[in-house]
C-alpha cells in the first residue's frame, strides 16, 4: 500500500428501523422526553441508593457528581459528532472543552464581566477557534489528522500551564470570581440549578446532533464516512463538510465547558490533558459510536465510574485483596483502560448494542413455544 | 559564544531523546500503520525496570559495568513489553487500524496507572553514575554529562538502525513494507514477523530513552512517557512516517527550536514554535520532509 | 475450449463485494494447464478485483465467496504470501516495484530461504536488470520497472502467473518487448494475463474469459473471439482492429 486506508466504524441502522412490538413501538419516540422528565424532577426524590451514591439523590455531592455526569455525556456526544458519524479520529478535543472552562473562568474573574457576556464571548471565540485550527488540521486525513489535533491541543495544555500573563492560575488552577455571578448559581444550597443547568445542555447537544445526523448534511457525513471517495464523486467538497462537523463539535464543546465551569467553580489545568481527549474516546467507544444514546450513556458512565472507583479502591472489600490486586484496582484508569481494551475486543459495538446482541436470547426464550417464529428474523 | 554551545548541545541532548523515541514510533506507523499511543508506556517500563535493577538486580548498580547492566535490563524489559504487546494485542487485530489505536490508548492509560499503582505517582530518585551529574568544558560551555551520553547513545541507535535497515534481509523487508506492504505479501514474504520486529526494536529504543532520560532528568515518574510522546509524535509527522532519517533531521530541528526559543523568549513560547513549525510543514509538504504521504 | 489436461486453476461462483458494492456476482472460469488465457473487459468490469481476489489481496472492507482451486488446493482464506510460496506469482498492475530500493535489492527481496534463486534465468530475459543493478527502481522507466516486476517473480518457480495490465502506459516498442516475454516465459508456465491491447492478445492469447458487469460473458478460444467483431465490439468496446 502507498497510502494508509483508516478504517471507521462501520454504519449503523439506528434503532429506529428494526420493528418492535407494537405497544413499545407506540411508546418509543416519547423515551427521550420521558427519561428527560425523570431527570428533571430527580433533584425533589431523597431516595438514598446506598453503594451507587453516598447521600440521597438530592443531596449536593450526589447532584455535583450528576451535573458533571451529564455534561460528560453532552462532551462526549458531541465528539462522537467527529469520530461516530463522521469518522474523524480528532485527539484534541479537549482543546476546546478547556477552552470553555478557562475562557468564561478569565472573562469572569479576571475581566470582571457578566456571566451571560462571558459565556457568550467563549462560545463563540471557541467555535471560531475550531474553525481554525480545523481549516489547518483538516489538510491531513486519518492517522496524521489525529496527530496533528493532539498537537495543537498540546499547545492548549502548554498555554494553561506557563501561565502566560497570569491568567490561568498556572499548576494551581483558577478558582471562579463568583460574586458577580446571579445568586441562583452560587452556594451549595443551589447544586440543584446547575444540574438543570448541566441536563439542558446535554439536552441541547442531543438534540443538535440528531437533528444534524438526520439533516443532508447528516447524510454527506455519514458517505464521508463509509467512504469519502463516494462524496467526492459526487461533487461535493469533503474538506468543507467536515470543516462544519469539526467547528460545530468544537462549539458544543466549548458551551460545554462553559457549564462545567459553573459547576466545578473554576478551572484546573487537567482538563487540558492529551488524557481528556483520550478519555473521550474512551467514553464514545464504550458507549457505541455512530449511535444516538451510546455516547450519551458512555460519557455518563465514564465519568461516574471514574468518580466513584476512587472511593471503591480505598473501600475496605478492596483494601483486604492482596496488595498486587488492591493496588491496580485502587486506579480508576488501570480499571477503566482494561474495560475499554476488552470492549474493543469482545464488544465493539459498546453499550448501545447490548440490546441487538441480547435480543436473540431473549427471542429465543420468547419464541421457544411457537416454533414457527424460531428462526425468523424481527 | 558559551551560551549557544550550551543551548545547541542541551538542544540536541533533547533531541536525542525525541530521536529514541520517535524513530521507533515512526518504523511501527510506517510499516503497519499503527499509530502507537503506547509507546510511552515503553519509554516508562525501561526507566523504571532500570531503576529496579539498579537497586535490586545483583550485579546491577548506579555505577560503572552495574549501572550498564541496569540499562541493559530496562531495555531488555522494555523490548519484551513491546513484543508482548505487538503478539497479543495488536496482531489479533491485524489491519483494523482504528481498533488498534483505540488499544494502544487503552493499554496507554491502564499501564500508565499500573505503574503509578506500584510505584506512587511522584517522581523517584533515578540512580545515576557519578560522572552523568558532573559537566563537560566544551568551547567554553560547561556542557551536562548526562546530554553527552543521550547525544552519543542516540548517535549509536541511528547509526546501527541505518546498518540494520540497509544491510540485513529483515531490513529490507521494513524499508519495502513502508513502501508497500502488500507488495511485501505479494513477495511470498510474511510480513507479521516484520511487525513483531518493528516493535521489539521500537521498545528497545524508547526503553533506553527511558532510562537515559532518567539519567538526565534525575528522577523517574509514571507520567514522563506521555509529554514526550506528543513532541514525539510531532517530530514522525515533520519527518515524515516511516522514515528513520527523516526522525533524525526532525528531531533536532525541534530539539534545537525549543532550546533556544525557550531560552531567548519566554520559557513555553519554543513549546508553541515547535507546533507552529509542525502546521507549517503540513501546509507546505503534508508528507513531512521524507517519507511517505501521511495522507489517509 | 482449447485447454488440454486438467485445468492449472478453476474459479467457481466468485462474488466479491466491496464496501457494499457488488463487484463480483458469481464468476466461474478455468484457467488452461498451458499458454496464456486473457482476462479481458471493459474498464471497472472488475478484472483486477478477480486476479486480487484471487491472490488473496481483497481490502478488508472487501467480502469474498465463492471456491478458487489450483491443482487440488483451496486457495481462498489462506494468506497471500504462502499461496505466493506455493507457487502462485503475481504481478500487479502499476509494477508496484519498491521505488526507494535498488533494482538489485528489489530482486533480493524475492529471493526464498530454501531454494536457490534462478538469476540466469531472469538476466537471460532482462539483461537489463543485471547491468542497472545499483539503480534505484524509481528512476527506471516504465518499461524497465515493468521488466522488474516481472523479473522479481521469476527469480522462482511457479504453477501459475497472474499478470495484470503489463503494458498499461508502455510506449509501443516498449509493448511488444513486453509481450516477446511473456511469450517466452509463457513456454514454461500458465499464464493469467489481463490485458486491454488487443494486440498483444492476439498475440499471446489462446484462451479467453471476458467480464461483463461482473459476470463472465464469454469464455473460449481468444481468436474466434476477435474474428466476432460485432461481438467483440459490444463486449469490450473497441474493434479487434485497433492496434497500440
Amino acid at each position: 500500500m502507498t497510502e494508509s486506508v483508516v478504517e471507521v466504524p462501520p454504519a449503523r441502522v439506528p434503532d429506529e428501523l428494526t420493528p418492535h412490538r407494537r405497544a413499545w413501538h407506540g411508546l418509543r419516540p416519547y423515551l427521550p422526553l420521558l427519561a428527560l422528565a425523570v431527570a428533571a424532577v430527580l433533584p425533589y426524590s431523597t431516595v438514598r441508593l446506598p453503594g451507587i451514591f453516598e447521600g440521597p439523590l438530592n443531596s449536593p455531592g450526589t447532584l455535583q457528581l450528576l451535573a458533571v455526569c451529564l455534561v460528560f455525556g453532552g462532551l462526549a456526544a458531541g465528539y462522537d459528532l467527529l469520530f461516530g458519524r463522521t469518522g474523524m479520529l480528532s485527539f484534541g478535543h479537549a482543546l476546546y472543552f478547556a477552552a470553555g472552562v478557562y475562557g468564561t473562568d478569565i472573562l469572569i474573574t479576571r475581566a470582571g464581566l457578566p456571566l451571560w457576556q462571558a459565556a457568550l464571548l467563549t462560545v463563540t471565540g471557541g467555535t471560531i477557534l475550531a474553525g481554525l485550527l480545523g481549516a489547518v488540521a483538516l489538510r491531513t486525513a486519518g492517522i496524521a489528522f489525529a496527530m496533528v489535533t493532539l498537537a495543537f491541543a498540546q499547545v492548549g495544555a502548554i498555554l494553561v500551564a506557563r501561565d502566560f500573563g497570569g491568567l490561568t492560575g498556572g499548576e494551581e488552577g483558577l478558582p471562579l470570581d463568583v460574586s458577580g455571578l446571579p445568586a441562583g448559581l452560587v452556594g451549595v444550597a443551589n447544586t440543584v440549578n446547575l444540574y438543570w443547568l448541566a441536563l439542558a445542555y446535554l439536552a441541547l447537544v442531543v438534540f443538535v446532533v440528531h437533528r444534524v445526523a438526520g439533516s443532508p448534511t447528516g447524510r454527506v457525513l455519514a458517505g464521508l464516512r463509509d467512504d469519502e471517495r463516494r462524496i467526492g464523486v459526487l461533487g461535493l467538497d469533503p474538506y468543507r463538510f467536515k470543516l462544519v462537523a469539526f467547528t460545530l463539535a468544537g462549539g458544543l464543546a466549548a458551551s460545554g465547558g462553559a457549564v462545567y465551569c459553573l459547576i466545578v467553580g473554576g478551572a484546573s489545568p487537567h482538563i487540558t490533558s492529551s488524557e481528556l481527549t483520550l478519555s473521550l474516546l474512551v467514553m464514545v467507544v464504550l458507549g457505541g459510536p455512530g449511535t444516538r444514546w451510546g455516547p450519551v450513556l458512555g460519557g455518563i458512565l465514564y465519568m461516574y465510574l471514574d468518580h466513584r472507583l476512587t472511593a471503591f479502591g480505598t473501600s475496605d472489600a478492596v483494601e483486604a485483596l492482596p496488595a498486587f490486586l488492591s493496588r491496580p484496582l485502587s486506579q480508576p484508569l488501570f480499571v477503566l483502560g482494561t474495560v475499554f481494551i476488552l470492549a474493543v475486543y469482545f464488544f465493539p459495538g459498546g453499550l448501545a448494542s447490548l440490546r441487538s446482541r441480547l435480543a436473540p436470547l431473549v427471542k429465543a426464550g420468547r419464541a421457544e413455544p411457537e416454533g414457527s417464529r424460531v428462526g425468523r428474523r424481527w | 559564544m558559551n551560551t549557544v554551545v550550551l543551548l545547541a548541545l542541551t538542544g540536541l541532548g533533547l533531541a536525542a531523546l525525541y530521536f529514541l523515541v520517535a524513530s521507533g514510533l515512526s518504523l511501527v506507523f510506517g510499516l503497519a500503520d499503527v499509530l502507537n499511543f503506547a509507546h510511552g508506556l515503553f519509554l516508562g517500563v525501561g526507566a523504571y525496570a532500570t531503576w529496579w535493577a539498579a537497586g535490586n538486580l545483583p550485579g546491577a548498580g548506579a555505577e560503572g559495568l552495574g549501572f550498564v547492566l541496569a540499562v541493559a535490563f530496562g531495555v531488555a524489559a522494555g523490548t519484551l513489553v513491546a513484543v508482548l504487546v505487538e503478539l497479543v494485542l495488536i496482531r489479533p487485530l491485524y489491519s483494523r487500524t482504528i481498533e488498534q489505536v483505540l488499544v494502544t490508548v487503552g493499554l496507554s492509560l491502564a499501564g500508565v496507572a499500573l505503574l503509578q499503582a506500584t510505584w506512587g505517582a511522584d517522581a523517584r530518585p533515578f540512580p545515576r553514575p557519578e560522572w552523568t551529574r558532573r559537566v563537560t568544558g566544551i568551547l567554553g560551555a560547561q556542557v551536562p554529562n548526562g546530554g553527552l551520553l543521550l547525544i552519543g547513545a542516540a548517535v549509536l541507535v541511528l547509526g546501527g538502525l541505518l546498518a540494520f535497515l540497509h544491510w540485513t534481509r529483515y531490513g529490507l523487508i521494513i524499508r519495502a513494507g513502508v513502501e508497500n506492504r502488500e507488495m511485501v505479501t505479494a513477495l511470498g514474504i510474511d510480513v507479521r514477523k516484520a511487525f513483531t520486529l518493528v516493535f521489539a526494536i521500537g521498545g528497545a529504543a524508547a526503553a533506553l530513552a527511558g532510562a537515559l532520560g532518567g539519567v538526565y532528568l534525575g528522577t523517574v515518574s509514571p507520567g514522563q512517557g506521555g509529554s514526550l510522546l506528543i513532541f514525539a509524535f510531532i517530530v514522525v509527522v515533520i519527518g515524515g512516517m516511516g522514515s528513520v532519517v527523516g526522525s533524525a533531521y526532525a528531531a533536532v530541528a525541534v530539539g534545537l527550536l525549543q532550546q533556544f526559543v525557550n531560552y531567548y523568549g519566554a520559557s513555553g513560547v519554543g513549546d508553541l514554535c515547535v507546533v507552529a513549525l509542525l502546521a507549517v510543514v503540513l501546509l507546505l509538504r503534508p508528507q513531512g520532509i521524507a517519507g511517505k504521504v501521511a495522507h489517509a | 475450449m482449447s485447454a488440454t489436461g486438467e485445468p492449472v486453476l478453476t474459479v467457481a461462483d466468485l462474488s466479491v463485494r466491496i464496501a457494499g458494492l457488488h463487484i463480483l456476482q458469481g464468476v466461474s472460469f478455468t484457467v488452461a494447464p498451458t499458454g496464456v488465457t486473457v482476462l479481458l473487459g471493459r474498464n471497472g468490469v472488475g478484472k483486477t478485483t478477480t486476479l486480487r481476489a484471487i491472490v488473496g489481496l481483497t481490502p478488508r472492507n472487501g467480502e469474498v465467496r465463492g471456491t478458487v482451486r489450483m491443482g487440488a488446493q483451496t486457495l481462498l482464506a489462506r494468506p497471500t504470501h504462502r499461496l505466493v510460496r506455493d507457487g502462485l506469482g503475481y504481478v500487479p498492475e502499476d509494477r508496484c516495484v519498491f521505488a526507494g530500493l535498488t533494482v538489485a535489492e528489489n530482486l533480493r527481496l524475492a529471493e526464498r530461504r530454501g531454494t536457490t534463486p534462478a538469476y540466469d534465468r531472469v538476466f537471460a530475459l532482462f539483461p537489463e536488470l543485471d547491468r542497472r543493478g545499483r539503480q534505484r527502481a524509481g528512476s527506471l522507466s516504465g518499461g524497465q520497472q515493468q521488466m522488474l516486476a516481472i523479473g522479481r517473480v521469476l527469480l522462482n518457480d511457479n504453477r501459475l502467473l497472474l499478470v495484470d495490465e503489463p503494458t498499461k502506459g508502455l510506449a509501443p516498442k516498449v509493448v511488444t518487448e513486453v509481450a516477446e516475454v511473456l511469450e517466452r516465459v509463457a513456454e514454461s508456465v500458465p499464464v493469467l494475463l489481463v490485458e486491454q491491447n488487443l494486440a498483444v492478445v492476439r498475440r499471446l492469447a489462446r484462451d479467453a474469459v471476458v467480464l461483463s458487469a461482473g459476470r463472465v460473458a464469454w469464455h473460449g478460444n481468444a481468436h474466434e473471439l476477435l474474428l466476432e467483431t460485432a461481438l467483440t465490439k459490444s463486449l469490450l468496446g473497441v474493434g479487434p482492429e485497433v492496434r497500440a
